[in-house]
């Protein structure tokens, strides 16, 4: 695997303003999920918590490829992705805490972030299941005569949900502009990925639906950045999908609370050794991309943000009584009862 | 068809009103697009119900899709989503059970768990109920599913103009709607009836008094309306006068226009052709019950399919399905 580190500068490299765009997404997720851990923790807050930490490069690494048109969906370990996409902070921390200043109200929660204003279409608590629905996002873009794109975000374990083959099959007879990014860190739920899939790359099924198939370090902004920047290419030529295969790990389980028993502690140590946020922010520094104190002013904004974001969200009011019955259809007869 | 100087309404099949539905739809809206296994030509569908439509309205809109439920119900998701009036066609209504985690986590929940950002106006049409010996997995009737499944609006038509109008409305309308097209009605003349041509809708959520009466009042949805107006002509000769109200839609309920009725004729009998058990029936018989409880003169009766899956030979299959027998027996049985 290349280092970002060691190997000193990269000839393959985006440029600087790419860069930082990169770091400062990392920075958000990174802090975003540090700070929710926090208050966890220290009992301020209670929701049901998946954290992306360890996994910031991948939705960094697409995140700047994509305007604001193409579209995104993700599953519930998906804050790394809402904010690569652009999902404001204070809607999103409102709707993690359930407030009706959030994305929806309050009535979805971390597991259903929406907002398609910044292009987030779906979030889902389903493995698997925005695969089929992200090909219709593609599809509705081919009938558009539109060049955007829709990158969807899965994990390891969704590869072996039946919703996998179905939409990639589809994607690839249809040639729709979908970029398919399996978020491999090495787990499904409780259970290392070697031990129920019969691939050593998932990208090696790609093959099967005739469509490319990639396997790229997640960890590595750079390369990451690169083979992301490929496939939405791609996509956006209408050259068809591609499978993407970002390895990477999480650092904190399954979801918050997790014993994490049936992981391997000395694997997880040097993952976290190996933290490929602060690894890439002294590769930006070794390779004079970035001096301290622009690394230092990106982090700060970030902190602040995070700052007036919890503020905003813990100081809004929850949803009315009301809400529980509205949004369930867009339209109901009068006189007529559901 | 065309013929402006004929006068009198044309006299169709369902499945013929159901394709002009679909082909007026195709027409004034570029955003209707089809998505389903052997819709497009030289098939035409699987009972012949699209026939036409990739010829006239193109293949990209009309779309012959691997044998993929999930992915049928999951791109028309997307599509829908993103500006599109998909109709996705699940061939079979119990093919309903290897996609239900679109149909019901996503298409029915989606709306509400974006806190109205996002709506799915997408129909999922499918054929379905017993009678052509096809057995246990070609032959449900599956609505109770969907209807509990907040979300999803729930259509059954009986007629040939209730299903072109009531199509053309879940079409338009802006939720994810399951309609329910019985196999058995497709192509059967004894229950073709006039369909007023052009884009003649019928609203969702309006039940149809087929039959006025003042004795009892028979509940039903379906092919199963006809068998109850069958019963209630036969009754009429003794002086039975049946009322029988066609629901039409399940979600939305018409309720008001149910419990008109039944306190008019202070007795309620509900027909399907789903398994009883915890089918509609028992939904719409609570309902009735805590209403009118004062008012009535006998219990609400039910008679639905069998608590059974459904069987293949044919003597057996018809005892699944409620016979006008059953009906009429019921009936009997609520007048006392």
């Amino acid at each position: 695997m290349a280092d970002p580190v060691a190997g000193a500068d990269r000839p393959d490299a985006p440029d600087r303003d790419t860069l930082l765009a990169m770091f400062e997404i990392q920075s958000r997720i990174k802090s975003c999920d540090e700070r929710f851990r926090s208050m966890l923790t220290s009992g301020q807050i209670q929701l049901i918590y998946y954290s992306p930490r360890g996994q910031e490069c991948i939705s960094a690494g697409w995140g700047v490829h994509l305007r604001p048109d193409d579209q995104v969906v993700t599953i519930y370990r998906g804050l790394h992705d809402h904010l690569a996409k652009g999902v404001p902070l204070r809607e999103l921390w409102a709707e993690f805490l359930g407030r009706a200043t959030g994305t929806c109200k309050g009535k979805g929660g971390p597991m259903h972030i929406t907002h398609p204003e910044s292009g987030l279409m779906v979030t889902t608590g389903i493995v698997g299941a925005g695969i089929p629905i992200a090909t219709g996002f593609g599809l509705a873009a081919q009938l558009d005569g539109s060049d955007r794109v829709c990158v969807v975000n899965f994990g390891d374990g969704a590869s072996n949900i039946g919703a996998f083959h179905e939409g990639l099959n589809l994607a690839a007879v249809w040639n729709l502009p979908v970029v398919f990014v399996c978020q491999n860190n090495l787990y499904g739920e409780h259970t290392p990925y070697r031990m129920v899939t019969g691939v050593d790359h998932i990208s090696d099924r790609a093959a099967g639906y005739g469509m490319a198939g990639v396997t790229v370090d997640g960890n590595d902004p750079v390369a990451t950045w690169k083979v992301m920047g490929e496939a939405i290419a791609r996509a956006r030529a209408g050259e068809g999908p591609t499978l993407v295969e970002a390895r990477t790990y999480r650092f904190w389980g399954h979801l918050m609370g997790d014993a994490m028993e049936y992981m391997d502690k000395d694997e997880r140590k040097a993952a976290m050794a190996a933290d490929p946020v602060l690894r890439y922010r002294e590769w930006l520094l070794a390779n004079g991309h970035a001096t301290e104190e622009q690394l230092a002013e990106v982090e700060q904004t970030v902190l602040a943000a995070i700052d007036d974001a919890v503020e905003f969200a813990m100081n809004s009011p929850y949803p009315d009584a009301s809400e529980l019955y509205t949004d369930v259809y867009a339209t109901v007869p009068g006189g007529a009862q559901s | 068809m065309t013929d402006t100087a004929a006068p009198e309404i044309p006299v169709l099949m369902t499945g013929l009103a159901i394709n002009q539905a679909l082909d007026i739809a195709m027409t004034i809206d570029p955003k209707v697009i089809m998505l389903g296994e052997d819709i497009a030509e030289p098939s035409g569908g699987v009972y012949k119900v699209t026939k036409g439509l990739s010829t006239k309205h193109g293949a990209h809109r009309v779309r012959k899709t691997p044998i993929s439920e999930q992915a049928i119900v999951g791109a028309a998701i997307g599509a829908a989503i993103a500006g599109y009036r998909p109709i996705a066609e699940i061939m079979i209504m119990d093919f309903l059970a290897v996609c239900l985690d679109q149909v019901s986590n996503h298409a029915g929940k989606i709306r509400y768990m974006s806190g109205g950002q996002t709506t799915v106006p997408m129909v999922i049409r499918t054929s379905a109920g017993a009678g052509r010996g096809f057995g246990a997995q070609h032959s449900e009737m599956l609505e109770a599913w969907a209807v509990h499944t907040p979300g999803i609006k729930v259509v059954v038509p009986s007629t040939p103009a209730d299903a072109k109008g009531l199509l053309l409305s879940s079409i338009f309308d802006d939720d994810p709607v399951l309609f329910v097209e019985q196999m058995m009605l497709y192509w059967n003349p004894a229950v073709a009836g006039p369909v007023p041509p052009g884009d003649v809708r019928i609203p969702l959520g309006v039940a149809d008094v087929k039959r006025e009466g003042s004795d009892v009042t028979i509940v039903s949805y379906g092919r199963q309306v006809h068998d109850c107006l069958a019963v209630a002509a036969k009754l009429a000769d003794e002086g039975v006068s049946c009322e029988v109200v066609d629901l039409r839609t399940l979600v939305p309920l018409d309720e008001a226009t149910v419990l008109a009725s039944v306190a008019k004729t202070k007795r309620a009998v509900i027909v399907h052709e789903a398994v009883q058990v915890c089918g509609f029936g028992a939904e719409l018989s609570s309902r009735i019950h805590e209403e009118l409880f004062g008012e009535l003169a006998g219990p609400v009766r039910r008679v639905g399919g069998a608590n059974t899956p459904v069987p293949y030979a044919s003597n057996l299959e018809a005892d699944f399905i409620p016979q006008q027998a059953d009906i009429e027996a019921a009936v009997r049985r609520t007048l006392g």
